[in-house]
């Protein structure tokens, strides 16, 4: 029983969804847009989020979390996709909470998922180097010298890095780009000597930065999980946000879906609703098709997590490149079907398709996905 | 749990004792599949040994009452008893629309006369039975169907035409569709149960792009129908052929998850497209098939997900949520898909038709991919199927 939820869980289904629909609607994406917010989303908002515990979703109460597991993590996610809701919760939960509770000692444990959970740090992962997500085409060094490392090179498309308290940044401490062996996961105190960030704006209107780093030293004690060892846990760590943004997607999905169908039953031509017509009847019961399918990957795929099945990294591909491709059909359709209305931006379907474009290209779009889940295959 | 623990370690040691050894090992062609009826043919005389042995407990239909000869399990029961007839490898002992299809209707809506005739020998595979609904006229428009049933006093009299008739030509009984009220549709038609050997039935073996015939034009000319063969009420027909229909869809929607016929012998997609393709470091040698080969897996996984958690969702007693009405659309053209990536990757190697040159599980693809193209058609063509989800699911209008 794994794709059906529990009664606990449609509890915190319904807190999310009432949360997100009162607090962070579409309206507060727009205004954060037309205001060209410097934050790109709403810290005291964060905060409520904070209390009401889906910082913490992930991690134990130990360090002050909800500890709701993957499950509980979907279901927000789901439901903020919804209302293309703002938040640092790939960032800092899914990302660099993962990390630090793979991989952190006692110390960086105590320390930093503390202030996750209670929602007083916003982090940031620096990974990517080129246009596609590809975590082992790491050129970014890290030189040991002494007590410290030395890191130089260029991050790009760092999710909140333009606001990140603290960063964990992927470099290389050995062998060359391409390689799997010889990535270390470091933590980095962005206001550090040779640190240059530069917000990036993106279509989604979402944060994103692009991060240089000249000669910046961190302490040995900085560094996170073992040397050498990182692209275990990195692996690990994107393929939660790989399902996270997964169920994001599949809100944001079933909310083009919702707001077409209603428009199709609403819109009037040659004398009748448009809905009426077979050929958008049958667009529309292809779409249902699709997205029920996608539910069910997305569901599997949290319960894997929250099970440690062994076959996470199978079922986070399947569900990334199904979402991701599911994702751009209906909101291709969905623009379609509105119109030339589809085309304003007084509608919101183009806001759907933006973000659904940025959360594609996070961690691996259908392509990216197709092609690993062949290879873990075997073929 | 206890109760059930006793019946699986029962069922496992009957089965160990009864299931004869060569019924443990996959079919090697249609031919030996045991359909049952007066002209039954067993391939092997332990098929039928086999048969008569599950029959006599009644577990050729395991779940239905034991008053009529099924086997009376629960639930939980039967499904041990398919767990423990899968782990074996057991082969089904009996193939029969009597079991599929007709069985729950009758229990649902004959009377008690017509259950006790019937059921007991569709149990024991002794009569094997058709199906008569599509027509010339009535395909997708079911309803529209016009063989006329006229109410002669003493027995009814039936002429017309029916097509797509399933074995019609080795079927021993027909359940039919017939039209008792020429003045309505959908409320003056009737379900009829009647011998094939009645004179005026004539069955005649359409030939298909396949190669094979199993479906039938079937004429009704002045065929004489005693009274008491009639299901339910007199023009309430429909309601019956609605929820047969559910079951045959049922049937057919799990065709996407492989079977028969699905490529197996060669060892799945991925095998076989090594096979004939070639690989470089372990990959297939065409990224562009590697690719279309993932999406169909992927697909294949997602809509076997969506299957799990229907059932799931209907355990847990949310009902049979939307999502089941895309499973014949769905399967049927995942399905389809399939067999079409089959032929690419096995390329002139999928395009023989018999003879030399062709192994037999090349030519169980080729002809499996020409079969697979009526699985989109039959039981309600994908068209019909998403016109349902549009008005029944979305609440789209005329």
């Amino acid at each position: 029983m794994a794709l059906v939820l529990t009664e606990e869980q449609q509890l915190l289904r319904d807190t999310a969804t009432q949360f997100f629909q009162e607090r962070l609607p579409i309206a507060n994406l727009r205004k954060l847009r037309d205001t060209k917010d410097a934050t790109g989303f709403d810290r005291a908002i964060w905060k409520e989020m904070s209390d009401l515990g889906f910082a913490g979703i992930m991690i134990s109460e130990k360090y002050g979390g909800t500890d709701f597991g993957p499950v509980g993590l979907g279901l927000v996610l789901e439901q903020a996709g919804r209302t293309l809701a703002a938040s640092p919760l790939v960032s800092t939960v899914l990302l660099c909470g993962s990390a630090v509770q793979l991989a952190g000692n006692a110390t960086q444990r105590q320390d930093i998922l503390s202030a996750i959970a209670a929602g007083d740090r916003i982090m940031a992962l620096a990974l990517e180097e080129g246009p596609h997500h590809n975590p082992t085409r790491i050129a970014t060094r890290a030189e040991a010298s002494g007590q410290a490392f030395r890191i130089s090179g260029k991050k790009t498309f760092v999710l909140d890095g333009h606001v990140a308290d603290q960063l964990i940044v992927a470099a290389r401490t050995s062998g060359n780009e391409n390689d799997r062996a010889g990535i270390t996961l470091f933590l980095v105190d962005p206001k550090s000597e040779g640190v240059k960030i530069t917000r990036t704006l993106m279509v989604d209107s979402r944060n994103a930065a692009d991060i240089s780093f000249d000669n910046v030293s961190v302490p040995a004690t900085a560094v996170l999980g073992s040397v050498d060892g990182g692209i275990d846990v990195l692996e690990q760590v994107l393929d939660i946000a790989r399902i996270g943004i997964s169920a994001e997607m599949l809100g944001l999905v079933q909310e083009v879906f919702d707001t077409t169908l209603a428009y199709l039953k609403e819109r009037k031509q040659f004398g009748k609703v448009i809905g009426s017509f077979q050929a958008l009847q049958h667009r529309m019961a292809v779409l249902f098709a699709e997205i029920e399918l996608c539910r069910s990957v997305v569901l599997d795929a949290l319960s894997a997590l929250e099970a440690r099945r062994n076959d996470v990294p199978l079922i986070a591909s399947l569900a990334k490149a199904r979402l991701s491709d599911t994702a751009t059909l209906m909101t291709n359709e969905g623009l379609q079907m509105h119109g030339g209305m589809g085309m304003t931006d007084q509608f919101d379907v183009g806001l759907f398709m933006k973000r659904a474009r940025v959360a594609t290209a996070s961690f691996g779009d259908g392509n990216f996905h197709r092609d690993r889940y062949a290879s873990l295959e075997g073929y | 749990m206890e109760a059930l623990e006793k019946f699986r370690q029962e069922t496992r040691a009957w089965l160990g004792e009864n299931c004869p050894p060569s019924m443990r090992t996959p079919m090697t062609s249609e031919d030996e599949t045991v359909w049952g009826g007066r002209n039954a043919k067993y391939a092997n005389p332990e098929a039928k040994l086999w048969l008569d042995r599950m029959a006599e407990r009644g577990w050729t239909a395991p779940t239905w009452p034991k008053a009529y000869g099924g086997g009376g399990l629960s639930k939980e029961e039967n499904q041990v008893l398919q767990q423990e007839m899968r782990r074996i490898k057991a082969r089904p002992p009996l193939s029969s629309f009597g079991i599929w299809m007709l069985g729950p209707a009758l229990l649902e809506f004959a009377n008690e006369e017509q259950k006790k005739e019937h059921l007991p020998r569709i149990v024991r595979g002794e009569i094997r039975w058709c199906q008569g609904y599509s027509e010339p006229g009535a395909g997708s428009d079911l309803a529209g169907l016009q063989t006329k049933c006229e109410d002669k006093g003493d027995h009814y009299l039936v002429n017309g035409q029916k097509i797509w008739t399933s074995y019609a030509d080795k079927a021993d009984w027909i359940f039919c569709l017939v039209r008792t009220d020429p003045t309505k549709k959908h409320d003056g038609i009737s379900f009829l149960l009647f011998d094939m050997a009645t004179p005026g039935v004539e069955a005649r073996p359409i030939s298909m792009i396949s190669g094979a015939s199993p479906f039938c034009e079937t004429f009704f000319t002045d065929v004489k129908v005693p009274k008491g063969n009639l299901v339910g009420e007199l023009n309430k027909g429909w309601t019956i052929a609605k929820r047969l229909l559910q079951h045959e869809r049922e049937m057919i929607s799990g065709m996407g998850l492989g079977g028969a016929g699905s490529g197996a012998g060669l060892g799945g997609l991925e095998q076989a497209a090594k096979d004939y393709y070639g690989e470089q470091n372990g990959r297939v040698a065409s990224p562009s098939l590697r690719d279309h080969i993932t999406r169909q897996k992927m697909d294949g996984k997602a809509f076997a997900l969506t299957m799990q958690r229907s059932a799931e969702e209907a355990k847990a007693g949310q009902g049979p949520g939307a999502a089941s009405s895309i499973f014949k659309y769905y399967g049927t053209e995942l399905n389809k898909r399939r067999f079409e990536l089959l032929l690419e990757i096995m390329g002139t190697k999928g395009l023989g038709w018999e003879g030399e040159g062709f192994t037999g599980d090349e030519i169980t693809v080729t002809r499996s991919w020409l079969r697979s193209k009526g699985n989109s058609i039959e039981g309600g063509t994908s068209e019909v199927q998403l016109n349902v989800v549009s008005k029944r699911v979305l609440s789209l209008p005329d």
